[in-house]
């Protein structure tokens, strides 16, 4: 499982898929964090991170499928699924090995925008004048939401053999998962009734959550148990072999 | 018992593309799997490979079942799956790491270039898959289902698509390699059989028309010629097995005589003499040899008239 799962990191690197996906993400953030006026911190005249972590899920609803489209449709593809298939290796370590690595790689694209942090720090008046804290809450959440998107694609991926079906079908269910569940709770049908569950469904809502700050064990147990369900899923879809 | 299968049978909705299907091979033994396309062949060997459970039937791989222990028995066999999948854009010797990594070997390096130059990639060693020609491409496949020594050899079409040379090496190959191992190999090409294997068995629509070693099948194929011969009368067959090398007759239809006989000897002239002495009148006369794809043509289109 090791194995595969460095080969998935290395084919990330080999090929350009792992650099254009960081450098559109960092590219998109960094124009709409300080160079567009709309958004940007500098007309905000606030010393916060909150652009950077309002738009990165925006940006991550297309990237991420970006990055877990070949996962398995691709294996499926080529005819490797095969060689894979008959390897000693359970499917889920095959499904864990390809979710993780996407994962990895989302939070290797994150890293650089600690240098927005460290900029937003060296501006703000006075020095140093921004909630650490939160940010440090906005970070994990990113994270968290990157994992249940890297999820929810590679259960894309396993379902087809078509890398654009698996990239829209996963960049749909993301956006069902992170606002969807919140706009149907808006529903008229739902408000007073159960219009809170409704939206505890969602991603949103813990996201937002632990971006003030305070990390609930209850946020963390509704992002793992997404995960676990996609990442099952998709272990069942494989074991059904397409056929 | 190195593989032993038992009524074996995978059924895709209403089509059995396996049908009951049973054998053994042992170790040391080299057994080609025949039959024309779509006749099961890969469907079987999937199953065996544990990549798509059977609907019927169990399988065993050095004692081990495969359904109830899937992961101990991947670790016995070598695949080279048909159309050989690979990772185009890794190249030779990370991609043959990668495969070490998989099966958990210690000491990676070294036999990764055993296996390199077991299957003569020395000279490719360090290029793209991708820019490999098809020989290559191929002999990768091997050295990947060769790389943790298994003991059951499962190979798919190994030969398809090579050239002449490639082909004479890639048998030799194979032939050194079955010395010790278990090998499965399958192929719609009878000279193939003949030239590699111990055993065959030929399947078709599903089902095991023939299970023979390679001497009785070449027996069949080195040319027996076949004369079939039509009387008025009937004649006594006794008569007609005393003609010089004749080895069989088998009455075919009234007063009509299926003789075989050594390919060398053309029993027609003594058969005629014979006719003449007794006055039995020849209405018809004709003679036949079988050949490779006779054979082959033979037993796999018994079943198809039955459907």
């Amino acid at each position: 499982m090791i194995s595969l799962f460095f080969k998935e990191i290395n084919s990330f690197f080999s090929s350009v898929i792992g650099y254009v996906v960081m450098g559109v993400f960092l590219l998109a953030i960094g124009l709409l964090m300080w160079v567009f006026p709309d958004f940007s911190i500098i007309n905000y005249k606030y010393a916060t991170l909150d652009q950077l972590f309002d738009v990165a899920p925006m940006v991550f609803l297309f990237l991420i499928p970006a990055i877990t489209m070949r996962s398995i449709a691709e294996e499926r593809n080529q005819g490797t699924i095969e060689f894979l298939e008959t390897k000693p290796l359970t499917d889920l370590q095959i499904v864990l090995a390809k979710f993780f690595a996407s994962w990895v790689l989302v939070g290797i694209t994150l890293i650089p925008t600690l240098i927005f942090y460290y900029s937003v720090y060296q501006l703000g008046l006075p020095k140093g004048n921004l909630d650490s804290g939160a940010i440090a809450g906005s970070y994990l959440g990113l994270f968290m939401l990157g994992g249940i998107f890297a999820a929810i694609g590679v259960f894309a991926s396993s379902l087809t053999n078509n890398q654009i079906v698996a990239f829209l079908l996963a960049a749909l269910l993301a956006f069902i998962f992170y606002w969807g569940f919140d706009f149907i709770s808006r529903m008229p049908v739902f408000i007073g009734w159960i219009d809170d569950i409704v939206q505890m469904l969602g991603i949103e809502y813990h996201y937002q959550q632990i971006s003030r700050g305070v990390i609930d064990s209850r946020n963390m147990i509704y992002f793992f148990s997404v995960m676990a369900a996609f990442i099952g899923a998709a272990q069942l879809s494989l074991e059904k072999r397409g056929w | 018992m190195s593989v032993k299968v038992e009524d074996l049978t995978k059924v895709y909705g209403q089509q059995h593309a396996v049908d009951n299907i049973s054998f053994e091979v042992q170790s040391g033994q080299i057994l080609g799997f025949l039959g024309p396309n779509g006749a099961g062949k890969s469907t079987t060997m999937k199953m065996i490979t544990c990549f798509i459970p059977p609907t019927r039937g169990k399988i065993e791989v050095c004692g081990l079942d495969v359904s109830a222990e899937p992961m101990a028995v991947r670790k016995k066999i070598g695949y080279l799956p048909e159309h050989n999948p690979l990772y185009l854009d890794m190249y030779v010797k990370e991609y043959l790491h990668f495969v070490a990594g998989l099966h958990k070997l210690s000491n990676k390096n070294k036999i990764i270039a055993d296996k390199i130059e077991m299957v003569g990639l020395s000279l490719e060693q360090n290029k793209k898959i991708g820019n490999l020609s098809k020989g290559y491409r191929q002999r990768v496949g091997l050295a990947q289902a060769l790389i943790h020594d298994p003991d059951v050899l499962i190979l798919d079409e190994p030969t398809s698509g090579l050239d002449p040379n490639q082909l004479v090496e890639i048998r030799n190959l194979i032939k050194t390699v079955g010395q010790e191992k278990t090998v499965i190999l399958s192929t719609h090409i009878m000279q193939e059989v003949q030239a590699m294997c111990d055993r065959v068995i030929i399947i078709n629509q599903g089902q095991l028309v023939a299970d023979d070693p390679i001497e009785k099948l070449s027996a069949r194929i080195a040319g027996e010629s076949i004369i079939t011969v039509g009387f008025q009368k009937e004649v006594p067959i006794k008569a007609l097995e005393q003609l010089p090398g004749v080895q069989k007759v088998e009455p075919l239809a009234q007063a009509k005589y299926h003789i075989f006989a050594k390919s060398k000897v053309d029993v027609r002239e003594d058969l005629f003499k014979l006719a003449v002495k007794n006055q039995w009148v020849i209405l018809e006369l004709m003679k036949d040899t079988l050949s490779v794809e006779d054979v082959f043509h033979k037993l796999t289109q018994k079943i198809s008239s039955h459907d």
